[in-house]
């Protein structure tokens, strides 16, 4: 056993961080906040072009190969610069959606249900085509994929994170064509362990800007970092990350490898499938809180300044929300865990 | 990132579960929670089987009598222990997890010679004088005052908080040999017999209603020189190693026995009909994402230390959360008593079937109060988080 990032994931992280300074610092994202093409088509063929989308694509099928444990490495650092783009979605098709390898992007909704409000979609200007995915309760329903051009999409004005515009979809939405054959649970696992990775990079990026901040802004004569009520909330905030990271990477080998998952049902007396289920459902559950805590924290961190458009905290904030309002929100999550547990 | 067991790791376990199976039900009754005398004849047989068996010290090194086991394998031993319902270290926690390990690193070969097999077969019980009536947290400013007399150092002073001192056949013994005000640099590490004359032991009373804890009194105990573990004033230093010695796998039992009692309460919850109230599935769900995150993240620790000897970032926040998820998980199983949290012994159909006594959860609710005072608090936890970790401004000192 050795949960440590391996020599080849250690060179990925380092490989992916170096590529988004590049590609996707986050002054350049910002530029297109609130505007409709926040996806900068060049950003999009870099990603591309590194892998991003084929990660979990076998190589016999012209993919990269790897496994979800890498999925989580990278999807982390995406998190980390704020990426803008249906990623989560694109990325978690590709193995079942050759388009999506292809870097052509898709995004993924839950099926209409919990909810009165109206549907929203992620980037419905870049993405090509939706995947509707059952409810969680409904998991052995079909998905089906619905091309944009046949959805009634309705532009929202004004989304909360201005780097994820939003329509609003009519309901009931076009049938679609079901995508036949493929692991929706497996699915839809995916998703949940890359969207909660981002939520991890979120989680660790606001801890990190919010101590630089504590250890250079004064008052009182002294960095605000010396003051146990400062110092104390990050040192929460860390430990929050830290057991969120711990969850993601160990629901990713669960989900990778048969034989860990097997010998882990055996511990929690669980069947495999149930132990998918929990590991990725606790995962997404602490990531999420993780993410939207510490981000709270980090404003909070930055007194007037944390209030500003200025400072990008708020913006950790807003995609945090993001990412844990769909594909199991923390309420739907705790529920299937109690029936896990 | 890779989660498999070795082949070697797993027949260690097979190995382990099949003589748990064996010998746990030849074990006598469980003694009175009350009862320290019989707690500790207990726990000395346990230990006596274990290294009959081979598996006392799994953790230590060969060099002192123990397994040499990778952290590895403690974690596995831990676990199969804790899920085949073995007894726990008990009263033989601090020569076992501190004591024995410090000799083993700083000890003198004479030293070793003498104290490691009786802690090794479980004749020998210690226990740990650190804390002071004036220094808790800040340890480093500890008065108890040794002065050397030839052979011997004569030690006067006093000591509280001392677990099992009562049962306990030596102390692991803190005292200032240094001037008043050398904090760190003025501190000597004792092995004291606690039959020495001039030790006067007075009980006190924990909010449990136990005398598991004491208050120590020192009036010029003559201590041999030859019981000092390190040289003069290098305590603090001897006393750092034994702190990295559990490698990540410190409150593996404890966090077992959580994730046990966290299933019991749904049952229990199931039982009494509380199950119908969502906030309180919730609750349970949470807290089954927050216990596995613990393991997941003492599996994350026990690998770093396996690879680097210490475990790492992932081993100073855990004391942290885990004393917080333990707290939140007690008061919920307060919650599902209801008024039958209120008795503090047993009553009869608390929980309609008998099953999960009453007394037992209470207890576990008491205890857990301790979790972020004992062992460094947790204000003290998140001060070395964020200044040793995060790298922000340190406190006065
Ligand atoms: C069940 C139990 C068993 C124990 N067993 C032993 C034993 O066997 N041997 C032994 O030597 N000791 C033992 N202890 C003692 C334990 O280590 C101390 O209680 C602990 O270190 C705290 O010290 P204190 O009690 O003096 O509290 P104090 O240090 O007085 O703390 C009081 C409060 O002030 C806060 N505080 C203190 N300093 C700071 C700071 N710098 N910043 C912010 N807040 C601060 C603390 O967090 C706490 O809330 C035991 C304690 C318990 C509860």
């Amino acid at each position: 056993m050795d949960f440590d990032l391996s020599d080849d994931q250690r060179a990925l992280k380092d490989g992916i961080a170096t590529l988004l300074d590049g590609v996707l610092p986050l002054e350049a994202t910002r530029s297109a906040e609130h505007r409709a093409d926040v996806v900068d088509p060049t950003a999009w063929a870099a990603l591309a072009e590194a892998g991003v989308f084929s990660l979990l694509v076998p190589e016999s099928d012209g993919g990269v190969g790897f496994g979800l444990a890498e999925g989580t490495v990278v999807f982390e650092e995406l998190g980390r610069v704020l990426a803008p783009g249906p990623l989560v979605a694109t990325t978690a098709l590709a193995p079942v959606l050759p388009a999506a390898a292809e870097g052509i992007a898709h995004a993924v909704i839950d099926a209409p249900g919990r909810s009165a409000a109206p549907p929203l979609l992620e980037h419905p200007a870049t993405c090509a085509a939706v995947v509707v995915l059952p409810r969680i309760e409904q998991v052995a329903e079909e998905a089906v994929l619905v091309p944009v051009g046949d959805l009634s999409a309705t532009p929202v004005e004004r989304s909360l994170d201005p780097l994820t515009p939003l329509a609003s979809l009519a309901t009931p939405l076009p049938v679609g064509t079901p995508l036949e054959g493929i692991d929706t649970a497996a699915l839809r696992q995916r998703i949940m362990v890359l969207a909660a990775a981002t939520q991890v990079g979120i989680a660790g990026e606001v801890v990190a800007i919010a101590t630089e901040y504590a250890k250079g802004r004064e008052q009182f004569g002294r960095p605000i970092g010396g003051f146990q009520a400062i110092k104390h909330l990050l040192a929460d905030a860390l430990a929050r990350t830290e057991l969120a990271r711990a969850a993601v990477q160990s629901a990713a080998v669960i989900l990778d490898d048969p034989l860990v998952a097997e010998r882990e049902a055996d511990t929690l007396s669980l069947s495999t499938v149930q132990l998918r289920w929990r590991a990725v459902a606790g995962a997404k559950l602490l990531a999420d809180d993780a993410a939207i805590t510490n981000a709270r924290t980090a404003i909070q961190v930055h007194g007037g300044m944390g209030f500003t458009w200025e400072v990008p905290v708020h913006l950790y904030l807003k995609r945090s929300r993001v990412l844990a309002s769909s594909f199991g929100t923390r309420s739907e999550l705790a529920d299937l865990l109690a029936a896990l547990a | 990132m890779d989660l498999r067991y070795t082949d070697a790791e797993e027949s260690f376990r097979s190995d382990l579960r099949a003589w748990l199976a064996e010998v746990l039900p030849t074990l006598p009754a469980k003694p009175a929670a009350t009862d320290w005398p019989g707690r500790r004849a207990y726990d000395q047989g346990w230990q006596a089987q274990l290294f009959a068996a081979g598996y006392a010290g799994v953790d230590w090194p060969v060099e002192g009598g123990g397994r040499g086991a990778s952290p590895i394998e403690q974690l596995i031993f831990k676990e199969e222990c804790e899920r085949a319902g073995a007894p726990y270290v008990g009263t033989g926690f601090v020569g076992l997890l501190h004591a024995g390990p410090t000799i083993i690193a700083e000890g003198t070969l004479a030293q070793r010679e003498r104290f490691l097999p009786p802690i090794l077969n479980g004749d020998e019980v210690w226990c740990q004088g650190f804390s002071e009536p004036g220094s808790g947290s800040d340890l480093a400013s500890l008065r108890t005052r040794a002065v050397r007399d030839g052979d011997h150092y004569v030690v006067s002073g006093s000591k509280i908080w001392t677990s099992h001192a009562e049962v306990a056949d030596h102390c692991e013994l803190l005292v200032r040999t240094g001037p008043e005000d050398s904090r760190h640099k003025g501190i000597s590490w004792l092995i004291m017999p606690m039959d020495l004359p001039g030790i006067e032991i007075r009980p006190l009373t924990t909010i449990a209603g136990s005398t598991e804890f004491a208050e120590l009194f020192l009036d010029e105990v003559r201590i041999p020189v030859e019981n000092r573990v390190g040289e003069e004033n290098d305590g603090w230093r001897v006393t750092m190693v034994t702190l990295s010695f559990e490698r990540g796998t410190g409150f593996v039992g404890e966090l077992l026995e959580s994730m046990r009692l966290l299933r019991s309460l749904t049952g229990l919850a199931q039982r009494t009909g509380a199950w119908g109230d969502a906030a309180v599935r919730k609750r349970i769900g949470a807290l089954t994402a927050s216990f596995d995150g613990l393991w997941a993240l003492t599996k994350r620790n026990v690998s770093e230390a396996a690879r680097n000897g210490i475990p790492g970032v992932g081993g100073t926040v855990f004391k942290l959360a885990y004393s917080e998820q333990g707290q939140q998980l007690t008061e919920l199983a307060m919650d599902l008593l209801d008024r039958a949290g209120l008795a503090a012994s047993g009553l009869d159909g608390a929980d309609g079937q008998g099953e999960l006594p009453n007394e037992e959860l209470v207890d576990a609710w008491i205890k857990s109060i301790s979790l972020t005072i004992a062992a460094g608090t947790s204000q003290v936890q998140r001060n070395i988080v964020g200044e040793r970790i995060l790298g922000l401004p340190k406190e006065k000192s």
